[in-house]
C-alpha cells in the first residue's frame, strides 16, 4: 500500500515519484471538494496552524490560508513587519513563544534558506516551507507538476524549459527536484549570470540560447525576473533582458503542438513574459492558482497526525 | 489464508439485494423522488446494484451517487495512515429527495455518523434512509438502519468480510477472526 510518512515538508529534494503521486492523488479529491456548493469540510477541526511570513506574498499566503479554512483548522497569521521582530526579538525565540500557545503547524516563509529546517529543530510541530531563500519552494512545485499532470495525463516523458532567473528562484528547485522524479525532462535558461554555478549537477540542460531552449519543448515554466534581488548587476538592461529571454508570440512555433506556458506569479508583464502570451488558451497560469488551493490542503491533511519524521 | 464462515452466496445476496430494493419501494410507494447513494467502495457497488434493481421495478431511473466519507471521519488524528480518498460524485440535486444511503457493513455507527454530516453539506434532503447489507452489531452511537440484509451476531475479535464482484471477482459475505496485530 501507497504510504505517505512525513512529519514536515521542507522540500522536494529526495521526495519519490510515489510520494509525489499520493499527494497529487489527494489533491485531485480535494480539488472535487472545491467544486461542493460548501467548499469545506471538517477534516482537521481543533489544529492549530501558524502562517509565519517573514516575506511578503500575496498567492502562496492566501492558497495556504484559504487550504487551511477549507479544512476546518484554526489559523492564526503572522507577517514580520509589525510584530516583535521589530524589537528586536530572534526567530528561535518568536517560534518557541508561538509554540507555547499551543500549536499544531507551522506554514514559514523566510529570505533565509534553512529556515524551515531549523524550525524543525526547535519546535514540535510540523513544518511546511512555503519558500525559503534561493532553497526550495516544495508546494509551488508540486501544484505546478499538478497542473502538467492535470493537462497531459503524465509528467513522464514531457520536456519542461524553466526559463528566467534561475539563480534566485526556489521555485526553479523545487520543480528541478520534482519533475526529475516523476520523469520528466528538464533544462533551464537563463543568462549566464543568472544560472547558479553547478546547476547541470541537478541533471538538467543548460541553455543560454532562447530560440535553442524552446526548440521541441513541451511546457515552458516562465520565472519572475526577481527585480528586488538584482541590485548586484546581473543584468544590462531590463529591455535587454525582455529581447533576450522574453516569451514572446513568436517563440511559440518552435515549441512542440500542444505546448503549455506557466509562470508561478506574480508576473511581470512585458518583461519576462509579453500579457499575449500570459493571457493566451495554452496559459495555464490561473489554473496554477486554483490548483494550489487543493495541493496544499493534501499537503497539510497528509503531514497532520504524522507523530515523527519517519526513518528513510 | 484464513478460516472463513461463509454466511452470504452469490445468489443469497442476490435475492438479498432483491428483498431490500422491494422493501425500499414498497416504504416510499415507488421510486420517484428516490435517489440511491453508496459509501466507497464496497457500499457504492452495492448502491449502482440497488439503483439498478429499483430501476428496472419501477420502470423509471433511479439516480445514483458514490460519497467517500474519509475527510469527515471523527478519528483522523490518530490515525497516521492516510489512505487515498476516493471519489465523491453525487451528480444530483440532493434538495427535498429521499435519500436511500448505503454501505455493507454497519458496526459501530461512525461512518454513517460521518456520511449525514457529508450530506447536509450537499443540500438538504427530505428523508435519509439508511441500506445495509450486514449489520454486525456493537452500535457506538444512536443509529439504525431501515433495512437489513442480514442480522449477523458478532464478537469484537471476528470481522465481516463482504466481497463483491467489482472489486474482489465475487460476491459473498462472510466471518473469521481478526488477524492478530500486524507488525
Amino acid at each position: 500500500m501507497k504510504k505517505f510518512a512525513h512529519k514536515h515538508l521542507l522540500g522536494l529534494e529526495g521526495m519519490t515519484r510515489e510520494e509525489i503521486e499520493f499527494v497529487l492523488d489527494t489533491a485531485v479529491t480535494f480539488k472535487e471538494v472545491l467544486e461542493r456548493p460548501i467548499k469545506k469540510v471538517p477534516t482537521l477541526r481543533g489544529l492549530t496552524i501558524v502562517n509565519l511570513f517573514y516575506e511578503p506574498s500575496t498567492r502562496t499566503r492566501i492558497s495556504f490560508e484559504l487550504a487551511q479554512k477549507r479544512l476546518s483548522a484554526d489559523t492564526v497569521n503572522f507577517s514580520s513587519s509589525g510584530s516583535s521582530v521589530k524589537k528586536g526579538e530572534t526567530l528561535r525565540d518568536t517560534v518557541r513563544n508561538l509554540e507555547a500557545m499551543k500549536i499544531d503547524m507551522v506554514v514559514v516563509r523566510h529570505a533565509s534558506s534553512g529556515v524551515p529546517y531549523f524550525l524543525t529543530r526547535c519546535l514540535e510541530s510540523s513544518i511546511i516551507n512555503a519558500g525559503d531563500g534561493a532553497h526550495e519552494h516544495p508546494t509551488q512545485g508540486l501544484l505546478d507538476i499538478y497542473t502538467i499532470r492535470e493537462k497531459y495525463g503524465k509528467v513522464e516523458g514531457l520536456r519542461v524549459v524553466i526559463v528566467g532567473d534561475v539563480k534566485h528562484s526556489r521555485v526553479a528547485r523545487s520543480n528541478i527536484w520534482g519533475l526529475k522524479a516523476m520523469g520528466a525532462s528538464v533544462s533551464v535558461c537563463a543568462p549566464s549570470t543568472l544560472l547558479p554555478a553547478e546547476i547541470e549537477k541537478m541533471g538538467v540542460e543548460v541553455f543560454t540560447d532562447l530560440n535553442k531552449a524552446l526548440w521541441g519543448a513541451d511546457v515552458v515554466n516562465v520565472l519572475r525576473l526577481q527585480l528586488e534581488r538584482q541590485e548586484r548587476g546581473f543584468l544590462p538592461t531590463l529591455r535587454e533582458y525582455s529581447r533576450l529571454f522574453g516569451i514572446t508570440r513568436e517563440r511559440l512555433t518552435l515549441l512542440n503542438k500542444n505546448y503549455t506556458i506557466m509562470h508561478p506569479g506574480p508576473i511581470n508583464r512585458g518583461v519576462e513574459i509579453t500579457p499575449e502570451v500570459a493571457d493566451s488558451p495554452e496559459s495555464v497560469i490561473l489554473a496554477q492558482v486554483t490548483n494550489g488551493v487543493a495541493v496544499r490542503m493534501a499537503v497539510l491533511y497528509l503531514l497532520s497526525g504524522q507523530q515523527e519524521e519517519a526513518v528513510a | 489464508m484464513q478460516k472463513e464462515t461463509l454466511i452470504l452466496d452469490e445468489r443469497q445476496l442476490g435475492r438479498v439485494l432483491a428483498r431490500i430494493s422491494h422493501e425500499i419501494a414498497e416504504r416510499n410507494a415507488g421510486a420517484k423522488n428516490l435517489v440511491v447513494v453508496g459509501i466507497q467502495t464496497r457500499g457504492a457497488h452495492l448502491a449502482r446494484r440497488l439503483a439498478q434493481l429499483l430501476s428496472e421495478l419501477e420502470g423509471l431511473k433511479v439516480p445514483v451517487g458514490e460519497m467517500d466519507i474519509t475527510f469527515y471521519r471523527d478519528d483522523i488524528e490518530t490515525r497516521p495512515d492516510r489512505p487515498i480518498v476516493k471519489k465523491t460524485n453525487l451528480p444530483f440535486s440532493i434538495d427535498d429527495k429521499i435519500i436511500i444511503l448505503v454501505d455493507d457493513v454497519l458496526f459501530t455507527g461512525r461512518t454513517v455518523r460521518a456520511a449525514l454530516d457529508e450530506l447536509v453539506d450537499f443540500g438538504r434532503p427530505k428523508a435519509v434512509q439508511l441500506a445495509v447489507l450486514v449489520d454486525r452489531g456493537h452500535r457506538e452511537l444512536p443509529i439504525r438502519a431501515d433495512y437489513v440484509g442480514k442480522n449477523i451476531p458478532t464478537s469484537l475479535s471476528q470481522e465481516v468480510v463482504v466481497r463483491v464482484k467489482e472489486t474482489d471477482r465475487q460476491d459473498s459475505v462472510a466471518l473469521r477472526d481478526k488477524k492478530r496485530a500486524k507488525k
